[in-house]
């Protein structure tokens, strides 16, 4: 029977192709806005490391004055750890690993005379940064605690960063000169780069930055080395000792807990440092206030998809919306027409449900049409997103699962925007409309 | 209008009569909130930042040495620079310029008293205290800027001091009357919790680098103070046409005078090219907003046209029975216009609620301003005359149908 009420939808499709054309199109540019911007939400929310992000989280304490304000457009500057209170977090070692980090910028003075300085992005951290994020090693491999105990002058390059200064040669043991001091190369990462950046600081633009080389964050306090991120004072810091000083804010902090039980440990022990530090006189808020985030939790909270974004996804649903509407419109003047056919068939032995289902199949062809049509639309619509300078537009790719989920989509608009005509249609009385014809 | 026969017509066809009319409403909803968003991304593209916008273009450059005498070099960077070919002025600020997004801001207060309220009530709202943005550079910034001074003078050699901060400065129109309402601001001494600081001048208008609320965007004062450390922006003022040519042959100028620095090419920029980029998102957002209300009116038009077409088909027969009875072609296309203006306007009274629902969740969504009521008018006049232009072709072939189809069986 499937066959046959193909071949009746096909030919009735192709009675009236500018009638079907139209609702094409129209199903079409309605599934192709929406399924743009669901692919740029889709990739903005994405998991940023799938498989470990569920291990990950990040601790958060408030140590700021009861009297303190937010400023209103300013970041908030309890998101970020101060130094005491993350080198006690990294010394008292309850999580499996734990690293804190900042985003840095060094001048790199290449030793070929071909290349010039150049400024470079990258993060200042602790050794369990890259087991506990698990940054695939090229050659070499990460610092070890000795050395972030002794703020050792070494540094872990990205491969697109060695390359340039090293070519093809192995970079492990050369030395780099990195603002005003030589660091010994100890390993060299694959380009790494998480989508979005979920350990930077909320200044950094999280879907285009990438780190390009590692350095022990004892060293780059020790030589007072330039960050890039939110320095957030509640107390006249000067500039010289604000990296050390407890009322600054400015490191973000990351650890891996692997079961539920030591995830509640570790928030408990968050509350009870905050107690033991309100008690000494240097927290003045409730305890309690200490958060432990998940990855993903933290992205939420964080709230990384512009305003801008979500608008542009809900007037494409609303543009959806309304092509829907005026598919149910068409579908119905057109199935009312076939009132004769359908009373033909329906004397001659057809039951209410054959002519749904019948009229369904026409509804779900029109879908596959409109669904292929809306694919080709949602990729011009991403490509020219690939396009535009911001932040997001590198990553917005469509990947299998939003390809099938466009003509699911499609699909499944034209059968709901189907039903109500066909249902309507099959309840024509048969005996009237054969009378008049 | 002869409007008895078209609702009882249209009384056959509730569904699809309704359904055209759901989508007339929510498409004049959608429309003019949509409009609504365009005209307020067109305004806030189109700030001035009362500079000479067009004349401008700017060249970042940083020391390697750290240790070397940055002082001299700026000096002989900017007397490079100036004899470049074409260039008209020229100055070096650190790093702050209307809409580049690298702010320096600081509180200042009219008097002492002021910081004391502020302190008292641990935040500067309502203190008198305002939050400007902090603009420096180099003698003869105001003039390369292109900067109009409406009172006072321009900062002079004296008033850049070479050690500590400095105790005058230039500000705009819109702070002197935010620090100092119904008095003159020329003259009185700001405080900003360390020192006082001498108005000495005020401009028209100079926005800030990063736009907060339009009531605060003008903001700003300007200090007699030079760039002190290995980095510096220089702002060169020449003819529009030349700015190009201009920023290579100063770059390579710069080069020249000190290969020992970094230039990146990238922020080598005009100032149209740091305004455009500013502005990049609303620009997108507007292309969107536009193609998204013309296609929805493209789809609406589909909608009217199709079924239009659908009805002449089915009433052909009825058709030919007017017109066999009397009725001319007139009397056949009036029919059709006018059952279209009678969907359209039903469509149109719940559109305009809906418009205004619309606008109130977006209000409290996304903090967009109230929809101004007459949007609605033009928005329902839009969708008039897109359901007249869409209804015509079909009633025209409707008016065409020759009164001898009356006599025929279908």
């Amino acid at each position: 029977m499937f066959g046959y009420y193909l071949d009746l939808a096909w030919r009735s499709l192709k009675r009236s192709p500018i009638l079907t054309g139209l609702m094409v199109l129209a199903i079409g540019l309605g599934i192709g806005a929406s399924m743009t911007m669901l692919t740029v939400l889709h990739v903005m929310t994405d998991d940023p490391l799938p498989g470990r992000s569920a291990q990950l989280y990040t601790p958060h304490l408030d140590p700021l004055p009861l009297d303190h304000k937010r400023r209103g457009d300013g970041p908030d500057a309890s998101d970020n750890l101060t130094w005491p209170d993350a080198m006690a977090l990294l010394k008292a070692h309850r999580a499996t690993r734990q690293a804190a980090m900042a985003g840095g910028s060094m001048l790199v003075r290449p030793a070929r005379a071909d290349v010039r300085p150049f400024d470079v992005d990258g993060r200042y951290t602790t050794a369990d940064f890259f087991p506990m994020f698990g940054v695939p090693f090229l050659r070499g491999s990460a610092w070890g605690a000795a050395d972030d105990a002794v703020g050792a002058r070494v540094v872990v390059l990205a491969e697109s960063l060695s390359r340039k200064l090293f070519g093809a040669d192995d970079a492990v043991g050369r030395m780099v000169r990195l603002g005003e001091h030589d660091y010994r190369v100890v390993g060299v990462t694959r380009d790494w780069q998480p989508s979005p950046l979920f350990y930077a600081d909320a200044s950094a633009k999280r879907y285009s930055d990438g780190d390009r080389f590692f350095l022990p964050l004892s060293t780059a306090v020790d030589q007072k080395l330039d960050v890039n991120g939110n320095f957030s004072s509640w107390e006249k810091n000067d500039a010289d000792s604000r990296m050390v000083s407890p009322t600054t804010s400015w490191l973000q902090f990351w650890v891996q807990l692997d079961t539920p039980p030591q995830v509640a440990a570790y928030r408990q022990y968050l509350v009870d440092y905050s107690a033991q530090q309100k008690a000494l006189g240097r927290f003045q808020r409730p305890p309690a206030n200490a958060k432990l985030y998940g990855l993903m939790g933290w992205l939420a909270h964080e709230d990384l998809v512009p305003n801008d974004v979500r608008l542009q996804l809900w007037l494409a649903l609303g543009f959806l919306f309304v092509c829907m509407l005026n598919i149910v419109a068409l579908l119905l003047a057109k199935f009312l027409r076939r009132s004769g056919e359908i009373s033909v068939r329906r004397a001659l032995g057809a039951r209410r449900r054959d002519i749904f289902v019948q009229l369904g199949i026409e509804s779900a062809l029109i879908g596959v049409a409109g669904g292929a049509l809306g694919l080709a639309i949602a990729q011009l619509g991403l490509w020219s997103i690939r396009q535009r300078p911001d932040d997001y537009a590198r990553i917005a790719q469509m990947d299998v699962q939003m390809l099938f989920g466009t003509l699911a989509l499609a699909i499944a608009a034209s059968v709901l925007a189907g039903l109500l005509p066909a249902w309507r249609a099959c309840r024509v009385a048969p005996a009237l409309q054969l009378k008049t014809m | 209008m002869q409007t008895r026969p078209i609702l009882s017509t249209l009384r056959h066809h509730k569904l699809t009569a309704g359904l055209l009319m759901l989508q007339v409403a929510f498409t004049l909803a959608i429309v003019c909130n949509v409009m609504h968003m365009i005209v307020g991304r067109i305004e806030r593209i189109g700030v001035p930042t009362g500079i000479a916008e067009n004349e401008l273009a700017t060249i970042p450059s940083t020391a390697i040495d750290k240790a070397a005498n940055h002082r001299a070099q700026l000096a002989a960077d900017l007397a490079t620079l100036r004899a470049v070919p074409g260039v008209r002025a020229a100055a070096a600020v650190s790093y702050s310029l209307p809409l580049n997004r690298n702010e320096d801001t600081q509180g200042i207060c009219p008097s002492k008293e002021a910081l004391d309220r502020a302190i008292q009530r641990n935040s500067i709202d309502g203190s008198g205290c305002m939050e400007p943005s902090i603009y420096d550079g180099t003698l003869g910034l105001v003039d390369t800027l292109g900067l109009h001074l409406v009172e006072g003078r321009d900062f002079q050699q004296g008033d850049y001091v070479a050690d500590g901060k400095p105790v005058v400065a230039i500000v705009t129109r819109a702070l002197a009357q935010h620090l100092y309402p119904g008095k003159p601001a020329l003259g009185q001494s700001m405080y900003d919790g360390d020192r006082f600081i001498r108005v000495v001048g005020i401009v028209d208008s100079l926005l800030r680098p990063e736009l907060r609320t339009p009531g605060v965007d003008n903001d700003s004062m300007i200090l007699p103070q030079a760039p002190d450390g290995a980095s510096a922006r220089y702002v060169l003022r020449s003819a529009p046409q030349d700015r190009q040519r201009v920023l290579a042959a100063a770059t390579a100028a710069l080069w020249k005078v000190n290969p020992n620095r970094i230039i990146n090419p990238a922020r080598v920029q005009t100032y149209s090219q740091i305004r455009a980029a500013y502005f990049q998102r609303d620009t997108t957002m507007i292309g969107l907003l536009i193609a998204s209300a013309l296609g929805l009116l493209f789809v609406t038009a589909l909608g009217i046209a199709g079924l239009a077409n659908f009805w002449v088909q089915q009433r052909t027969r009825s058709i030919g029975i007017r017109r066999a009875i009397g009725a001319t072609h007139h009397d056949i296309l009036r029919y059709f216009q006018d059952e279209n203006f009678l969907i359209v306007t039903a469509g149109v009274v719940p559109g305009v609620l809906l418009a205004i629902g619309l606008n109130l969740l977006l209000m409290t969504r996304y903090e967009l301003p109230r929809l101004p009521l007459w949007y609605l008018p033009i928005g329902a006049l839009v969708l008039w005359v897109l359901g007249q232009l869409s209804v015509l072709s079909p009633a025209l072939r409707a008016a065409a149908v020759p009164p001898v189809v009356a006599t025929r069986s279908v």
